[in-house]
């Protein structure tokens, strides 16, 4: 009690209004900062999406020209990965790691608090040039598609300057936020907690940490070569000067596959814990899964060539690549097995984090196989860039991450926000999720078996009915994420029962041991674990 | 009771997933009908893969579903402790999953991959026929070298159907005005290129998708088994009019793709005697538009007024900015004045379609165009959107201007 009487002393002292947000260094207010950023740029390239889905609703072009299309599939993608995904996943480890581990804050405040606010200005460049075409000057963001694949990067409008800084921009966060995980974890944790004592959210972030670090300069480097081809006279993604566009597809896709597991490994990290909980029963595996978390970040660094199969590859390297992606499917099966086992011959309840959890093993198992089918490379010249593939990655990257995320945030909110959640809200934004989802991605993996490339605003008749399907199917999964919105501000306004400091009857962890919501510094007397 | 409902809506979500496809004629689950070694080797694999995906999906499924059900607190089920494989016996029965997947990997689907990936790559051997196929944004350009027939392959939907302003086609979107034509039975070796950025040749029934890369030379092959008519699109990015560039193939017997090479040749004769005559002006107009629609609609648009900060506008007196490298060039041929598109001379209007404008998306239309062609659509450029210059240019007018560099 003595701990929390300090705390309240030390809040005395705390600046309020905007200057609180603006130059906090507390782990809890900056990890809750990115999520609320996270959320925000997901209903942000949510919006994109529907407008998407909007226009391949019939054939023809009905609202949007070609130029814009290529403009909000890019930005979709942009904004869903690197200003989605990769905050809201930061904004847990800040949030959990130190609760986790026993310690006050993150070890780097400071840096903690320049990380956060490198993201919004990223953002910011990434959508300005729609604001500057207004005005007469370039015309508009980036079309490229997400990949920025050259020489249409080089070639094209003054979008790319733009992305090409906000990827700078955004690339110096990760590693801020890798470096403060890695010091952190290193260093923080409480006595007798060893690394094979961590909680698993704590290694698969520790893992998330190390691939960052490995493989985003490789981008940062890859981007800063296309300013130089754009502006500076170089040619390395142009034959004509000994350059290669090729080149580029290696640079990007050996930061693009590892970026894969950058955003799933912190989820299927979270899972173990939720399965757990509402299994009511300890996790099963633990050394594997971490061992599979060391497994996936090592192959994940030497199979990117996979996504270049039609590329134009010597048969050994096709053939490599196909190999070395096969491997990837043991590693990940073994997390698919621990999850299941953690499961078997428990208690099961299904709260709303437990139905999405659920959810994640049900549809990233499906991106998982179809991905094992995408590893052939013959078989693969006619899936890829179709839309067979662009199922598989949403249902890998909406069915992994996304959900996963959400179960996180449904598992935390109590924790967070001291209140309960609306557990009726909860399970209507979890079926029609997994209802709206599948009717979207089922019928875009079929669409692709007949022949549909992706990126394209317009198509042939025979894929009508299947896009319009489709795009049912969306605007269900984009409307359901609004109950998710209004229920997350309903339990932030303090609508709802007040949670416990245990908040779930199976949870277990030095995080629910605190009060909820936890004073803002952790643990200022190291607990000890045995 | 709401368990009753939760189950309900999950079953006929899944049954409009699985069901939508099936109101379609073919089988959802496959490919366009293959007609080539590759293709049919492709469908096979596929086939294949869904099968053994489909088996392990279901499995851990069963598993998954039947954990949910036994396994719930609102059954009285009391949790179990074990945390890892206890002893020899558990750990055996843990890791034969992993034995079996790693079976599968390699040999079930690693060794019809490795076979299908060696003929896949054997682009040379036996082939008796060789066709270049060049990607530019937005169109594809093929050649048969050894036969010295060349031309290009352009979208032949019209403008009014992608606007909606008419009904459309059975094959919207997958009509050009020359298909690709090729002998059954013979292996083409298929060599690809591209002028500006990267294109990918993509036609689903030969199971053939490659990259063509600017500045590189990739291959492929086919050997087409049965006559018909095959289509496909681009398969890579290429810019505003990537959804504009589909690919036919039009698969001939033998003696009739004799006959259709014979053609070609005459038709090339006539197009060089035609390019000795002159024309009026109507003629050339009416020419020239035609040209216009599938080869610079894209950019300069139907109403010439190109798109503001990318492609120029074709009519005299317009605003226009634009990047350093597109602006000089054109103010160096007295095209820009001001910042508005001025009217230059005749010579060098010839010299940019003819040549294009280097480190800019205007592409050569040298190689792709006849002289007449290109004869036509400077006349016409010259003559419309407001611009009332009354010159006409003739073939020979083109001719000499190849000639000079």
């Amino acid at each position: 009690m003595s701990q929390a009487i300090t705390h309240d002393e030390h809040d005395e002292h705390h600046p309020r209004g905007l200057t609180r947000w603006l130059f906090t260094t507390n782990h809890k207010e900056i990890g809750v900062l990115y999520m609320l950023f996270g959320l925000t740029m997901f209903m942000v390239g949510g919006l994109l999406a529907m407008l998407i889905r909007a226009e391949l609703f019939e054939p023809g072009l009905q609202f949007l020209k070609p130029q814009i299309y290529n403009q909000l599939i890019t930005l979709h993608g942009l904004v869903m990965v690197f200003a989605a995904l990769m905050p809201v996943t930061t904004g847990l480890a800040n949030y959990l790691i130190p609760m986790m581990i026993g310690a006050p804050d993150m070890a780097l405040p400071r840096l903690n608090n320049w990380g956060f606010w490198l993201l919004p200005p990223a953002a910011v460049l990434l959508v300005l040039p729609f604001g500057l075409e207004l005005l007469g000057i370039g015309n508009g963001p980036i079309d490229t598609g997400w990949t920025i694949y050259a020489p249409l990067s080089v070639q094209s409008g003054l979008g790319v300057d733009f992305a090409i800084l906000a990827v700078l921009l955004l690339g110096a966060s990760s590693l801020l936020s890798s470096i403060n995980v890695i010091v952190t974890v290193l260093n923080m944790r409480a006595p007798g907690m060893t690394l094979m004592k961590m909680p698993i959210f704590v290694w698969s972030w520790l893992m998330t940490a190390f691939l960052l670090i490995a493989v985003f300069p490789v981008l940062v480097g890859g981007v800063g070569m296309l300013l130089g081809d754009r502006h500076f006279g170089t040619h390395f993604f142009n034959a004509a000067g000994g350059g290669d566009p090729v080149l580029w597809q290696h640079l990007f896709w050996f930061f693009g596959h590892p970026e894969v597991y950058i955003l799933l490994l912190p989820t299927a990290g979270v899972m173990p814990h939720i399965l757990a909980t509402f299994a009511r029963k300890p996790m099963y595996g633990y050394r594997g899964q971490v061992y599979s978390y060391w497994a996936i970040g090592v192959l994940s660094v030497i199979v990117w060539a996979h996504h270049m199969f039609t590329s134009g590859m010597p048969v050994g390297a096709q053939l490599y690549f196909m190999y070395s992606t096969m491997l990837i499917s043991v590693p990940v099966a073994v997390l698919f097995f621990c999850w299941i086992a953690t499961l078997w011959r428990g208690a099961m309840t299904f709260e709303t984090p437990m139905l999405f959890a659920l959810g994640y093993i049900v549809l990233f198992g499906i991106g998982g196989l179809t991905g094992l089918v995408l590893a052939d490379a013959v078989a693969d010249q006619q899936y890829h860039n179709s839309y067979f593939l662009v199922a598989h990655f949403h249902y890998a990257l909406f069915g992994g991450p996304i959900m996963g995320v959400i179960a996180a945030a449904y598992f935390y909110l109590p924790k967070i926000t001291g209140r309960m959640y609306s557990e009726r809200l909860g399970r209507w934004h979890f079926w029609l999720t997994m209802i709206g989802f599948n009717i979207t991605f089922m019928a875009q993996f079929f669409v692709g078996i007949a022949g549909m490339p992706r990126r394209i605003p317009d198509y042939a008749l025979q894929f009508a009915d299947l896009n319009m399907v489709s795009s049912l199917g969306a605007f269900v999964l984009g409307a359901a994420q609004l109950l998710f919105v209004y229920n997350v501000i309903m339990t932030w306004r303090g609508v709802g029962r007040k949670a416990t400091g245990q908040v779930w009857d199976g949870a277990r962890g030095l995080e629910f041991t605190l009060p909820s919501p936890p004073p803002l510094h952790s643990f200022t007397e190291q607990p000890v674990i045995r | 009771m709401s368990k009753l409902k939760y189950s309900i809506s999950i079953i006929s979500a899944a049954s409009a997933a699985v069901l939508a496809p099936l109101a379609y004629a073919r089988n959802p689950f496959e490919f366009e009908t293959p007609v080539t070694p590759v293709a049919h080797d492709t469908l096979h694999v596929h086939n294949l893969f869904l099968g053994v995906i489909g088996v392990i999906f279901a499995i851990g499924m069963a598993i998954l579903l039947y954990s949910i059900y036994r396994h719930r607190k609102s059954r009285g089920h009391q949790p179990a402790s074990f945390a890892a494989p206890a002893g020899r016996l558990q750990w055996i029965l843990a890791l034969i999953p992993f034995l079996i997947l790693t079976f599968i990997d390699y040999v079930v689907m690693g060794i019809p991959a490795y076979h299908a990936e060696v003929a896949m790559a054997n682009t040379k051997e036996d082939a008796t026929l060789v066709i270049k196929v060049t990607g530019s944004q937005w169109k594809w350009q093929y050649e048969y070298p050894e036969q010295g027939i060349k031309f290009t392959s352009n979208l032949a939907t019209p403008r009014e159907q992608i606007e909606s302003r008419k009904p459309t086609d059975p094959n919207y979107l997958l009509e050009v005005d020359r298909p690709l034509v090729l002998p059954v039975g013979e292996k083409v070796r298929v060599l690809l290129t591209s002028t500006d950025v990267i294109h990918s040749w993509w036609v689903p029934s030969f199971g053939v998708k490659q990259d063509a890369v600017p500045g590189f030379l990739r291959e492929t092959w086919v050997k087409i088994d049965t006559p018909g008519v095959y289509r496909g699109q681009c398969g890579e990015l290429c810019g505003v009019g990537h959804a504009y560039m589909p690919i036919v193939v039009v698969a001939k017997t033998q003696p009739e793709f004799q006959q259709w090479l014979a053609q070609e040749k005459t038709a090339e004769a006539a197009a060089l005697a035609e390019s000795g005559k002159t024309y009026d002006l109507a003629q050339l107009a009416a020419m020239g538009k035609k040209v216009y629609d599938t080869n610079c609609v894209a950019c300069h648009q139907a109403n010439g007024l190109g798109i503001p900060g990318a492609f120029p506008p074709i009519a005299a007196g317009h605003p226009f900015s634009a990047a350093a490298p597109l602006t000089d060039d054109l103010a160096q041929r007295g095209f820009y004045r001001d910042g508005k598109i001025a009217l230059g001379s005749v010579a060098q209007h010839i010299d940019i379609v003819l040549r294009g404008i280097p480190g800019t998306p205007m592409p050569a239309f040298g190689a792709s165009l006849s002289d007449a062609d290109i004869a036509a659509v400077v006349t016409y450029e010259r003559n419309d959107f407001g611009n009332h210059t009354n010159e006409t240019v003739q073939p020979t007018d083109v001719k000499a201007a190849r000639a000079a560099k």
